[in-house]
């Protein structure tokens, strides 16, 4: 094997020129996948986690229909006190949970004393929704960030209002609230801070403290809109959903005292990833789709210029074939030679493409090339790729090279050596 | 016993819509150790005699007979096979593998035909290219040599796993007359030193005439065969 390893290098540098095209060829198909990966494999981890780690946490619990009604954000179909004690005891048991954050949700209009507009409101524990999004309280610009995220009373805003409303800091605002009987109420607030927006529903998105959501909304008993769950491994999203689905299959989403929800699997709650809040997940799918085209585009590459390689070898070497075959060598032998020197501008062009991919990455970090996205400025692109990608790519190109250099390997394998000793 | 026996061996080759009978059942006989030389003109066909021979392609009818091997009937792989272990092969145009040296050349079909370990290869290849002139050259490519050097370690290559029979087309038609005379006079003694068979294909008078047994060929049958004195004068 050694011997064929030798005389198939000898080969490729004989050569050269051509080897050298098609090397470069797979390596910069190498250096396009891989930058690709890292960098939109950054950007999505980078904006799922704003929409994870500043808004929605990694799962939500909500009572069966809610989201289908998120719009208005429907009171009648909050938790009832029992079922969040049930949900609560199923999240304690569960090691992969991190931390929990019941919230309390309306529509509210939104009043200086001059303008009034509409907004929506998350009743929030401060400390349990720090846990739970923990970028939360760095979404506050302006404002008093010392202390608590909020006390009794107070409300934190989003720019665009504070923008549109001329609502600064220190300001008196009053929000007027339906509750589920039909009774208006109205509060007054101070805003406590104005905090940035993260692209997407959050963008009319205000913060009270859920005893003031409570009140506001005259509760007798204190309900939940939904429950936001972090993760200790986002990862493990999958596992950890399907796992939370079967476990809180079983509670009501009413205290079972109505009727109105069955027993059984998904009777009364329902259970959903990030994924299925965000719109966001549609624009992580289109990078994944993107990131399968570009790994096509490379295969097919690496395909057509090694088995242009491959067929050139073979019918400029015929008479050189002719010749190893007359003097008795093997046909797989004559198989393994051209087979090895596609696997040699594979295994050549993968190492030489990994090796400036992962310098590149480097020099990326190094650099810290910041973008914009939505509302979202100076976000720093931080590319990043996981060995196991690298392999598989890798090892993608090297099989492609092996594959394309079969044909032409077979053909020169199964050559009469006569034709061949004859060829011009 | 001879080393090559045929009997009545055709060949036909098919040129689009006709038939050509380039070989029309000829008989011989070669003995081993011979030095035996097929002449004629092109086309006479020398070379598919020796490309019958070298089991490089199957007779159309008849039998032959190779080193007590019915030639005939071999597959593709134990042809390779048979070629590997009994046959060398020296061409008109040298073909030595242009990407490795004098060395490696001869070396080749001990590493990828045979499997001859290390110590075993360097004797030998040591001592052909001692035999064949070519100390001192062996770390030379091929486009660094003469013709006849190249065709020098052709032989050698063709010897190096101990064949019985060389075959050998046209050896010397791309030489000048001297070199090519002493590319004969090196296969001759490799015969005499080794007691391989060598059998060539030439059109060249003054070369044919070193052969020990000719074979003159005319439209695919033999019309001569003469033994020289030199061969009478041996077996007397």
């Amino acid at each position: 094997m050694l011997n064929i390893l030798k005389i198939a290098l000898r080969n490729l540098a004989r050569f050269h020129r051509r080897t050298l095209l098609t090397s470069t060829l797979i390596t910069l198909g190498i250096i396009a996948v891989l930058l690709f990966m890292a960098t939109a494999g950054s950007f999505k981890a980078m904006m799922i986690g704003q929409f994870t780690d500043a808004v929605l946490g990694h799962i939500e619990v909500h009572r069966k229909g809610y989201v289908a009604s998120i719009d208005t954000l429907p009171l009648n179909l909050n938790m009832q006190p029992a079922t969040v004690g049930k949900v609560e005891q199923v999240l304690n048991k569960l090691d992969v949970v991190e931390a929990y954050s019941e919230r309390v949700k309306l529509g509210a209009m939104f009043s200086n004393f001059t303008e009034t507009t509409s907004v929506r409101v998350n009743g929030i524990d401060p400390e349990k929704e720090a846990a739970t999004t923990p970028l939360l309280p760095g979404r506050v610009v302006e404002g008093n960030r010392e202390g608590a995220l909020l006390k009794p009373g107070e409300i934190l805003i989003p720019t665009l209002l504070a923008r549109g409303m001329k609502v600064k800091v220190g300001d008196t605002i009053v929000l007027v609230a339906t509750n589920r009987e039909g009774s208006v109420n109205g509060k007054t607030f101070t805003v406590r801070g104005i905090m940035e927006a993260v692209t997407g529903p959050s963008g009319r998105d205000g913060y009270i403290l859920i005893d003031d959501a409570r009140s506001l909304l005259r509760m007798t008993q204190p309900e939940v809109s939904e429950i936001a769950i972090r993760l200790k491994n986002p990862a493990q999203l999958a596992q950890v959903y399907a796992q939370m689905s079967q476990e809180l299959s079983g509670i009501a989403g009413n205290d079972g005292k109505s009727g109105m929800a069955s027993k059984g699997p998904g009777a009364g709650l329902e259970v959903h990833t990030w994924a299925a809040l965000s719109p966001f997940s549609n624009i992580a799918n289109m990078i994944d789709l993107l990131t399968l085209f570009i790994k096509i585009m490379l295969v097919s590459i690496v395909l057509i210029s090694i088995l242009n390689v491959m067929v050139m070898a073979v019918y400029e070497r015929i008479r050189e074939i002719g010749t190893i075959a007359a003097i008795g060598t093997p046909p797989r032998r004559i198989l393994s030679l051209f087979l090895t020197e596609g696997l040699l501008l594979g295994l050549g062009g993968a190492a030489l493409g990994t090796a400036i991919s992962l310098v590149a990455i480097y020099a990326l970090n190094v650099w810290k090339i910041t973008f914009n996205f939505g509302q979202q400025q100076g976000l720093v692109l931080s590319p990043a790729i996981s060995v196991r990608d690298v392999a598989i790519i890798a090892g993608l190109v090297v099989l492609m090279a092996l594959l394309a250099s079969l044909q032409p390997a077979w053909k020169a394998s199964r050559m009469d050596p006569v034709t061949a000793l004859g060829h011009v | 016993m001879s080393l090559i026996r045929a009997q009545k061996l055709t060949k036909t080759y098919r040129t689009g819509e006709v038939d050509v009978l380039a070989v029309r059942g000829v008989d011989f006989a070669i003995e081993a150790k011979s030095f035996v030389a097929f002449v004629g003109p092109s086309g006479s066909g020398k070379s598919t005699l020796l490309n019958m021979i070298g089991c490089l392609d199957h007779p159309t009818s008849g039998k032959l007979t190779v080193i007590d091997t019915d030639v005939g009937t071999l597959d593709r792989r134990g042809a390779a096979n048979f070629r590997g272990q009994h046959i060398g092969f020296v061409f008109q145009d040298f073909n030595l593998i242009p990407v490795l040296t004098v060395y490696e050349n001869i070396e080749y079909p001990l590493i990828m035909v045979q499997d001859w370990p290390e110590d075993k290869r360097r004797k030998q290849i040591t001592r052909l290219l001692e035999a064949v002139g070519m100390s001192g050259q062996e770390k030379k490519r091929p486009d660094q040599i003469s013709g006849g050097q190249k065709q020098r370690v052709a032989v050698a290559r063709a010897l190096a796993t101990n064949a019985q029979l060389v075959l050998a087309d046209e050896p010397t038609a791309n030489l000048d007359h001297d070199t090519a005379y002493r590319i004969i006079e090196l296969m001759k003694k490799m015969r005499d030193e080794l007691g391989t068979t060598f059998v060539f294909s030439t059109h060249d008078p003054k070369i044919m005439s070193e052969a020990e047994v000719i074979f003159t060929l005319e439209d695919g049958r033999f019309s001569q065969q003469q033994t020289s004195e030199r061969k009478v004068a041996a077996h007397a």
